[in-house]
């Protein structure tokens, strides 16, 4: 029996198929629908949303912005119009209170990528995998940022593989496939999790954006943790799970790392109901079991 | 102990070094991949207002809200293998050319000022320049009367004009040159688009391909008389040199003391030869000096 059917079995056997996938679910809605509303324009005439996901005009009034992509463009040396800054003044605002990385899970569409090599690579049963610090994603960051002040060019579009994807399935793909299959296979053979959680630049961004962000997910019922160990499986930045899980040097039970994307897999896959979504501030009350988490960690 | 935390210490430092080196060479080929993306293939135009292509790429954001709210649709963003600059607009003047709609939707629709939303007046754009880049197989350089680029630029008579010259070939009629004139060209391509040979024989280039620049310190003797309102030097004084013809030449008015043929003008003062005869002819007559 491969691995991808036993994580989550015992959440699908606890809480039924539908809660053991509610946060995939609507993550795979949210980011499936932007797709759509992006592609309403130009395949059904529909134009509720004009542009890609570096900068989009919503309903002819709502201008959102990359802030990824204008940072480079402002180190650059270029000031954008005032529809860019606020687009950009939106986007790092709304991005700062719900968990920069959100943008990974919810929004961009590499993931679906990068996901269906992760389940591929599980239900193969490949195991090895190269060795890549995750912090290389903030190194290629600055080497992006640092070439865009060095050459006045926005630099990392020049090969970024997520607006490759997003912009290729709105206005053309030409040869991009090439781009996203190299990202699938590196996925797949090479690196577990390697793009998202080794490379991406823009997840790095993102993760840096969100640093202080309120919205978290908490282990709020980290004592009835039976160790089935479904979340460091399911989990695409495990690392971010342990210090709030295992109350490793006296963390609390909030994930506060920028690594975390918000994807809320973890509260899928626990048969336990140990994780929630709450704010970094308090976590949310899920249940009966949280008077005595509080108790136990007072 | 301390062996162990020099160990650790050692570790750490050889894995940042390996990240620095590893991101450093990333950075390298992106930094090289970007200095190669300035250079705009000839043949690709950029929308109008576009800043200057190093300029351009550094504001540029790739959202394609100018392809989208070009009502000709001839703007497209680059994909991976084009030569232009990935996910940029450009247009081909051959296959689609600029239509200079009057408010100018992709400039008004670019969220960077990548498109400079100073340009109103669309006349103004300088997408780039055309060129009549072969006389050799323009049917009006040939004496026929094509015309089809002079008569499809929306600038008629300003940006292409039709200069008249004697065709040599039958000797009795002209030629029409289509002329460009940069002063007026927006580089909308429409010449370009309808050149009716195979391979046009008019193309649109970069201004920078296209320009040629007259020393800073040059004047033209005649741009300063006119700016002047006369000549700048005391004509009077000046000395009327003798000209050199082929031998045996003779032109009314000419006077050549080389060839000890010519009848010398009588006219003319004593250590002044030659000087009442006016402006010497420049070319032989009936070809084009007396235009």
């Amino acid at each position: 029996m491969s691995r991808a059917r036993t994580v989550g079995a015992e959440a699908v056997a606890a809480k039924g198929w539908l809660r053991a996938h509610r946060w995939l679910i609507l993550r795979r809605l949210s980011q499936l629908g932007i797709l759509a509303l992006f592609l309403a324009g130009p395949v059904f005439g529909v134009w509720i949303v004009k542009g890609n996901l570096n900068y989009s005009l919503t309903l002819g009034v709502l201008p959102l912005t990359d802030p990824f992509v204008a940072l480079q463009s402002l180190v650059a040396g270029h000031v954008p119009e005032s529809l860019g800054l606020i687009g950009m003044a939106i986007v790092t605002a709304f991005y700062f209170l719900v968990g920069g990385r959100a943008y990974c899970a919810w929004v961009c569409p590499v993931n679906l990528v990068t996901d269906a090599a992760d389940r591929l690579r599980d239900r193969l049963g490949i195991k090895g995998s190269a060795h890549l610090a995750r912090a290389t994603r903030y190194w290629i960051l600055a080497a992006a940022l640092l070439v865009s002040l060095v050459t006045g060019v926005v630099a990392w579009e020049l090969v970024n593989p997520v607006s490759m994807l997003q912009r290729g399935l709105i206005f053309g793909l030409g040869t991009a496939w090439m781009v996203v299959l190299a990202v699938f296979l590196f996925d797949l053979l090479v690196m577990s999790r390697g793009w998202c959680g080794h490379l991406c630049p823009v997840g790095a961004f993102y993760s840096l954006l969100g640093r202080w962000s309120p919205v978290r997910v908490s282990a709020v019922q980290r004592e009835a943790c039976n160790d089935c160990m479904d979340c460091f499986e399911a989990c695409p930045e495990p690392h971010v799970i342990r210090p709030a899980l295992k109350g490793e040097k006296g963390a609390g039970v909030v994930i506060l790392s920028p690594g975390c994307t918000n994807c809320g897999r973890c509260i899928d896959v626990c048969s336990k109901d140990v994780f929630a979504f709450g704010t970094r501030f308090k976590a949310s009350p899920p249940g009966p079991a949280r008077a005595a988490g509080e108790a136990h960690r007072l | 102990m301390a062996a162990a935390a020099s160990n650790t210490r050692r570790q750490f430092l050889l894995d940042a070094a390996r990240l620095a080196c590893g991101a450093g060479l990333v950075g390298l080929g992106l930094g090289f991949y970007a200095k190669q993306a300035r250079a705009l293939p000839p043949l690709a135009l950029r929308p109008p207002g576009a800043l200057a292509e190093a300029d351009f790429l550094g504001a540029c954001v790739r959202c394609g809200l100018c392809v989208r709210d070009c009502p000709f649709h001839i703007l497209e963003l680059a994909k991976p293998e084009s030569p232009v600059a990935v996910g940029t607009p450009y247009f081909t003047a051959r296959t689609g050319p600029c239509e200079m709609c009057d408010d100018i939707p992709c400039v008004k629709a670019c969220p960077t000022g990548a498109l400079d939303h100073g340009l109103t007046d669309i006349n103004r754009a300088r997408m780039g320049l055309a060129v009549l880049i072969d006389h050799e197989t323009c049917l009006n350089f040939q004496g026929l009367r094509c015309d089809v680029c002079y008569r499809v630029c929306p600038a008629i008579d300003q940006a292409i004009t039709l200069e008249m010259v004697p065709n040599t070939r039958t000797g009795r009629h002209a030629m029409f040159l289509p002329t460009v004139h940069s002063d007026a060209c927006t580089g909308c391509g429409k010449c370009e688009k309808a050149c009716v040979l195979d391979e046009a024989a008019i193309r649109v280039l970069p201004v920078k391909l296209a320009k040629g620049a007259l020393g800073r310190h040059y004047r033209l003797g005649w741009e300063e008389q006119k700016k002047a309102g006369g000549s700048l030097v005391d004509e009077k004084s000046m000395v009327d040199l003798p000209d050199r013809l082929p031998e045996g030449t003779q032109l009314p008015g000419h006077f050549d003391p080389g060839s000890g043929t010519g009848p010398a003008v009588p006219s003319a003062p004593p250590g002044m030869p030659g000087s009442a005869a006016g402006p010497v002819p420049s070319a032989p007559p009936g070809l084009g000096g007396g235009k």
